[in-house]
């Protein structure tokens, strides 16, 4: 069972973002791999090692955004693998997903590929859903737990807003995963040495054999949301109850019950 | 017709309210609307489309499309689109309609706009602004190839007014794809009853690491493990918040701190890592305010935060604040909030 996991790298979800000249800055915060990528790397490992399996991790960044491959092979992937380019540097969901897909082809006899839910700083959650489709594959989305899995079939749980879905799928099929499906493991110091000392190659356009994919979504603006002002009033009381009843009409007089 | 449509998500043939927000905000672009409504016996969500702004339905109604699965969905989606060149497809954002959003840029090689806040047309083209970083910052995002597809963030562009008297014309679409050609199947659901959707929500009552402090309740003798007796006070103490949330007819948060404790599943989780909701009224219990979690529920319109800490980061956010303890304050808000709004 050959799984293909991809990764992203962000920066930390404590940063304090500002915008200075029209870009994204986050101060000293470090840059990690995405939180929800986590979950999807532990899902790969988990099913390798149940189904005799390799895990690749897959990055696209810049040449010096290796850390996220890093720890997903600390905590044991098989192999990592980044995707650099200029030309992809404002590449919009859809691109992204024609140079993921083509990754996959490349690496060749993939059986699963799996995202994580969305990435933290761009929130579009697009990935897995657009790269099942420039594949032709099945996509199963935001999936809690797996059942069964075998040569040609997975059959899982989806995490729904409703509640839960099962579903039976074939193989090669694309995956997202939620947070339900496990805690994500600790990198083994082990790990961590194996990972400080791998060599992450790189793969550009050419590599995979593809020309700049055009984007059709451009961001013309990056702006701070409004300064909220909130004029607070503590309440106060000299019991439960009437703290409760004073807080319930002022509450009921805001108009939003 | 071209102009703009709506695709109406739905679960078991009821409609998201986000979905008729969606057709009031295509509406208010100016173009005619036409919904799409996708399944098996559900007609009757026509009616209720043309209510909310609609001048015509396609109604894609067949057993293929019983159960929604984003192969089938989608590729009637971009079958329609393809012979009929809308400007826009708008959807609600939904978990569904995301996926079938994704799916439809691709066969149409075209761009999708997500989760967004505000939407006008300039020129040929849409421009929208989609929070990222969870809000933190905000994006203005073009797509200027046709059509553009947009998903909508639910409770952001207002409460739709119905007017019963409208109507129009309904048309029926075959699928798109043979049931045998399907590469899913779904085997089963299990709903969670009378839950409210954190995304739809009016109201939310949210408890944070906090709730682990219940001072009264003894947990049963067969939980040793102080662990266990943490995570066994803190469930009750939820489901007092749930008594509290339940009188205000409002969804159960949770803080990551909560859920990471196992005292709440993840479906609860309100912040960067969970949900970003944007409701009427946010009560935040034992909540200190995390720059994560404050950015998943800034946008409240009347935040409240009890806590006993008087310098938890939480009041700067909130309209009103109580220093307190939640297992004192939940139960007689509780009580006060029955007491009002039953008259």
């Amino acid at each position: 069972m050959k799984i293909a996991v991809f990764v992203k790298q962000v920066p930390d979800s404590a940063a304090k973002l500002s915008v200075e000249n029209g870009t994204v800055n986050w101060g000293d915060a470090p840059l990690v791999i995405n939180p929800w990528d986590e979950y999807a790397v532990e899902a790969a490992l988990q099913l390798a090692e149940k189904h005799n399996g390799e895990v690749a991790a897959i990055s696209l960044g810049a040449e010096d955004a290796k850390e996220a491959l890093k720890h997903a092979l600390a905590m044991g992937a098989n192999s990592a693998t980044l995707i650099s380019d200029p030309a992809l540097a404002t590449a919009d969901a859809a691109a992204a997903a024609k140079v993921f897909a083509a990754a996959v082809q490349k690496l060749g006899g993939v059986d699963l590929v799996i995202f994580g839910k969305q990435a933290i700083d761009s929130d579009t959650g697009l990935a897995a859903a657009m790269t099942a489709r420039v594949l032709g594959w099945p996509v199963l989305s935001l999936v809690a737990s797996i059942a069964a899995l075998d040569a040609g079939t997975i059959k899982l749980e989806r995490a729904i807003e409703e509640g839960r879905q099962v579903v039976e799928s074939k193989l090669p099929a694309v995956l997202s995963i939620v947070k339900d499906f496990a805690e994500p493991r600790y990198p083994s110091f082990m790990g961590i040495r194996k990972a400080s000392k791998a060599e992450v190659p790189l793969w550009s356009l050419a590599d995979l054999g593809l020309s700049a994919p055009e984007s059709k979504v451009r961001w013309s603006e990056i702006s701070a949301p409004p300064a909220r002002e909130v004029s607070s009033e503590m309440v106060t009381g000299a019991s439960a109850d009437e703290i409760a009843a004073k807080l319930a009409d002022l509450i009921i007089a805001e108009g939003v019950l | 017709m071209a102009g703009t449509w709506v695709y109406v998500d739905h679960f078991k043939g009821t409609a998201l309210p986000a979905s008729y927000e969606a057709i009031a905000a295509a509406k208010a672009l100016g173009s005619p609307v036409t919904a799409l409504i996708f399944g098996q016996g559900v007609d009757a969500l026509a009616q209720s489309a043309f209510h909310y702004g609609a001048d015509a339905v396609l109604l894609g109604e067949d057993a293929s499309l019983a159960d929604y699965r984003a192969e089938a969905y989608a590729s009637l989606l971009s079958k329609l689109a393809k012979e009929q060149q809308p400007d826009a497809v708008l959807f609600p954002t939904s978990s569904r309609a995301r996926e079938i959003a994704a799916m439809v840029a691709i066969d149409l090689d075209t761009g999708v706009l997500v989760d967004v806040t505000e939407i006008s047309q300039e020129g040929e083209g849409f421009v929208a602004t989609h929070p990222i970083y969870a809000g933190k910052l905000l994006s203005k995002v073009t797509v200027a190839a046709k059509p553009a597809l947009v998903t909508l963030r639910g409770r952001a562009f207002g409460k739709p007014v119905a007017d019963a008297s409208r109507s129009g014309t309904v048309t029926k679409v075959a699928a798109a794809v043979a049931e045998g050609d399907l590469q899913t199947k779904v085997v089963d659901y299990a709903t969670v009853e009378g839950r409210v959707s954190l995304a739809d929500a009016a109201v939310i009552v949210s408890g944070g690491r906090g709730v682990a402090n219940n001072p009264a309740l003894t947990p049963p003798a067969e939980i040793t493990d102080e662990k266990e007796k943490e995570i066994w006070r803190a469930q009750q103490g939820f489901s007092m918040i749930g008594e509290l949330a339940q009188a205000l007819n409002g969804a159960v948060g949770a803080s990551r701190a909560a859920v990471d404790a196992g005292y709440i599943p993840y479906a609860n989780q309100v912040g960067q890592t969970g949900k970003v909701v944007s409701p009427d009224l946010y009560i935040a219990l034992g909540i200190s305010g995390a720059i994560q979690h404050l950015a998943g529920m800034r946008t409240s319109k009347v935040i409240v935060a009890v806590n006993k800490d008087p310098d938890a980061p939480i009041f700067k956010l909130a309209r009103f604040g109580v220093v307190g303890d939640l297992y004192e304050i939940v139960p007689a808000l509780t009580k006060a909030f029955k007491e009002r709004l039953s008259k």
